[in-house]
C-alpha cells in the first residue's frame, strides 16, 4: 500500500523525517528548476544560443533535460510512482517513452526533409 | 467435459477483490487513462515540432509574442506571466498531495483543506490561461499579410523596437466598411475589422522615412530580418491585408501554425485543469459530507490527485515547447 513512503531523493543523497517534509522538499526542488529555466529564457546566453549538439542549441538541450528532470520528479513523488511496485512503474513509464521517442524521431525526420524540399526550391512558397 | 475446480478465489477476482501489482482496481484504471492521455498529448506536441522543423527558418520567437503581464501596460515583461502560471500549477499539485498524505492519515479537516487550496489554485491557472488567449486574439502591434501568406512587421528605424500600425498609418478619407456575407459573394466574410485599411497603412508607409520591414525569416543570429528602407519599400507592394491580432486562419505574430497549435495544445490542455478542477468539487464535497470517512479510507483523493499531477505533467512539457524552446 502506499502508507509506507520512500523518503529518499537524490539516490539516497537527501531523505526526509515524514513524507509531508518530502512534499515540500520537492517543491523547492522543481521551484529552483523553473527558476533557472526562465533565468536561461531571459537571459539567453551567447555561449549557448551559438553551440549546437546533433542540430539544436545546447540552450533548447538544457530546457528539455530540466523538463524531463521536472517530470520525474513530479511523477515519482507527486504521483507517488516511487512508492508502487517496480513493475507497474516500469510499465506505466518504459512504454509510452518507447512508443514517443519512436513518434518523435520519425515526425521530426519527415518535417525536416519536407524543410529541404521547400529549401532547395522546388515549391515556391513566398511570392 | 464440465470440470469444476473451485479454489475459492473466485469471488475475491472478479468482484474486484484482488490487487494486481498492489495497486486497486481504480488507481490502475486512472493509470490506464493517464497513460492514453499522455499519448494524446504527446501526439500533439509532437505534430507541433513536425510544423516548426518544416517552417523552422520561419517559427515566431515566443518572447516576442508573449510579452505581456496583467495591470503592467506597455512594459516588456516576456515570459514572467507563465512562469507565474507555471509556479501556481506546481503549489497546487503540492496542496494536492498534502491532501492525499492527509487522506492516508484520515485527517478529514486537513483533507478539506488542501482540496480547497488546490481548487483555488486550478481556478487562478484557468483564468490566467484565459487572460493569456484574450491577449494573444487581440493582438499587440499589427502587421500585414502577403498573398502566399506570410506575415510582414514594422520596427521603427531609429529605435529598434516594433512599431505599431497606429504610430504610422495615415487616415485617408476612405469609408471602410465591414465586409459581410450578405452583401457580395455569399462565402465571404470578415471576421473582424481592422482599425485601418491596407491602403492607410501602405500610404502611411510610404510617408515614413523611419519604418522598416521585418519578415518571418530568421537570421543567423536567430533573430528575424529586418529589411532595409528600399527592400521595404519593395516588399509592401506584396502585402494584401492588414492583420491585427491571432485567429486560426491569421496571425500577426508570424507563422499562422504557430496560433493554430497554440490554441488547440493550450486550449486542449486548458480543458483538462478546468475539467480537474470540476471533478476536484466534487471529490471536495464528497469528503465535507464524510463520505470517505464512512468508507474508511481517501482513495478517491489519491485516485483525483493523480489526474490532477497529470495536468500539472503535461503543462510543465507544454511550457518548454511553447515558451522556452
Amino acid at each position: 500500500m502506499a502508507h509506507e513512503h520512500k523518503l529518499e531523493i537524490f539516490k539516497g543523497l537527501v531523505k526526509f523525517k515524514s513524507n509531508t517534509q518530502k512534499i515540500w522538499g520537492v517543491l523547492i526542488f522543481l521551484s529552483l528548476v523553473t527558476t533557472v529555466e526562465v533565468a536561461l529564457g531571459i537571459i539567453k546566453p551567447r555561449a549557448l544560443t551559438h553551440s549546437y549538439f546533433i542540430g539544436m542549441k545546447l540552450l533548447n538541450w538544457i530546457f528539455i533535460i530540466l523538463t524531463l528532470v521536472k517530470a520525474y520528479y513530479i511523477a515519482w513523488d507527486f504521483m507517488h510512482l516511487r512508492d508502487e511496485k517496480t513493475a507497474l512503474r516500469r510499465t506505466i513509464v518504459w512504454v509510452p517513452i518507447f512508443l514517443i521517442c519512436y513518434l518523435i524521431f520519425i515526425l521530426l525526420f519527415e518535417a525536416d526533409y519536407i524543410y529541404n524540399v521547400y529549401k532547395d526550391g522546388f515549391i515556391t512558397w513566398s511570392f | 467435459m464440465d470440470a469444476t475446480v473451485n479454489t475459492g478465489t473466485e469471488d475475491s477476482v472478479w468482484g474486484g477483490g484482488n490487487r494486481p501489482l498492489g495497486a486497486s482496481y481504480g488507481k490502475m484504471m486512472m493509470w490506464f487513462f493517464i497513460m492514453s492521455d499522455a499519448l494524446t498529448f504527446s501526439g500533439f506536441l509532437v505534430a507541433y515540432g513536425f510544423s516548426r522543423f518544416k517552417f523552422i527558418e520561419l517559427w515566431p520567437i515566443a518572447d516576442e509574442v508573449f510579452t505581456h503581464f496583467p495591470f503592467m501596460h506597455g512594459v516588456d515583461a516576456p515570459m514572467y506571466y507563465v512562469a507565474f502560471m507555471t509556479f501556481v500549477l506546481i503549489m497546487s499539485s503540492v496542496t494536492m498531495v498534502l491532501a492525499v498524505d492527509a487522506g492516508h492519515k484520515m485527517k478529514q479537516k486537513s483533507v478539506i483543506l488542501y482540496m480547497f487550496l488546490t481548487i483555488i489554485g486550478g481556478a487562478i491557472f484557468v483564468g490566467s490561461q484565459a487572460w493569456e488567449w484574450a491577449t494573444f486574439i487581440k493582438g499587440d502591434h499589427g502587421a500585414v499579410e502577403t498573398n502566399s501568406g506570410r506575415i510582414l512587421q514594422f520596427v521603427n528605424a531609429e529605435t529598434g523596437k516594433r512599431a505599431s500600425l497606429a504610430e504610422f498609418a495615415k487616415t485617408l478619407p476612405e469609408e471602410r466598411v465591414k465586409h459581410e456575407a450578405s452583401e457580395g459573394i455569399w462565402f465571404k466574410s470578415e471576421g473582424y475589422k481592422t482599425s485601418f485599411s491596407l491602403n492607410e497603412v501602405v500610404e502611411g508607409f510610404k510617408a515614413t522615412p523611419n519604418i522598416l520591414i521585418r519578415t518571418e525569416q530568421l537570421n543567423e543570429e536567430g533573430e528575424k530580418t529586418v529589411l532595409d528602407r528600399k527592400a521595404s519599400l519593395a516588399k509592401i507592394l506584396e502585402a494584401n491585408q492588414v492583420v491585427e491580432g491571432a485567429n486560426l486562419i491569421h496571425n500577426e505574430y508570424g507563422h499562422r501554425l504557430f496560433a493554430d497549435f497554440f490554441f488547440f495544445i493550450t486550449g486542449f490542455h486548458g480543458f483538462h485543469v478546468f475539467s480537474g478542477v470540476v471533478i476536484n468539487v466534487i471529490i471536495f464535497f464528497n469528503v465535507i459530507i464524510g463520505t470517505y470517512e464512512r468508507r474508511g479510507h481517501y482513495e478517491m483523493v489519491e485516485k483525483v490527485g493523480l489526474y490532477w499531477h497529470f495536468v500539472d505533467l503535461v503543462w510543465v512539457f507544454v511550457f518548454t515547447f511553447f515558451y522556452l524552446v
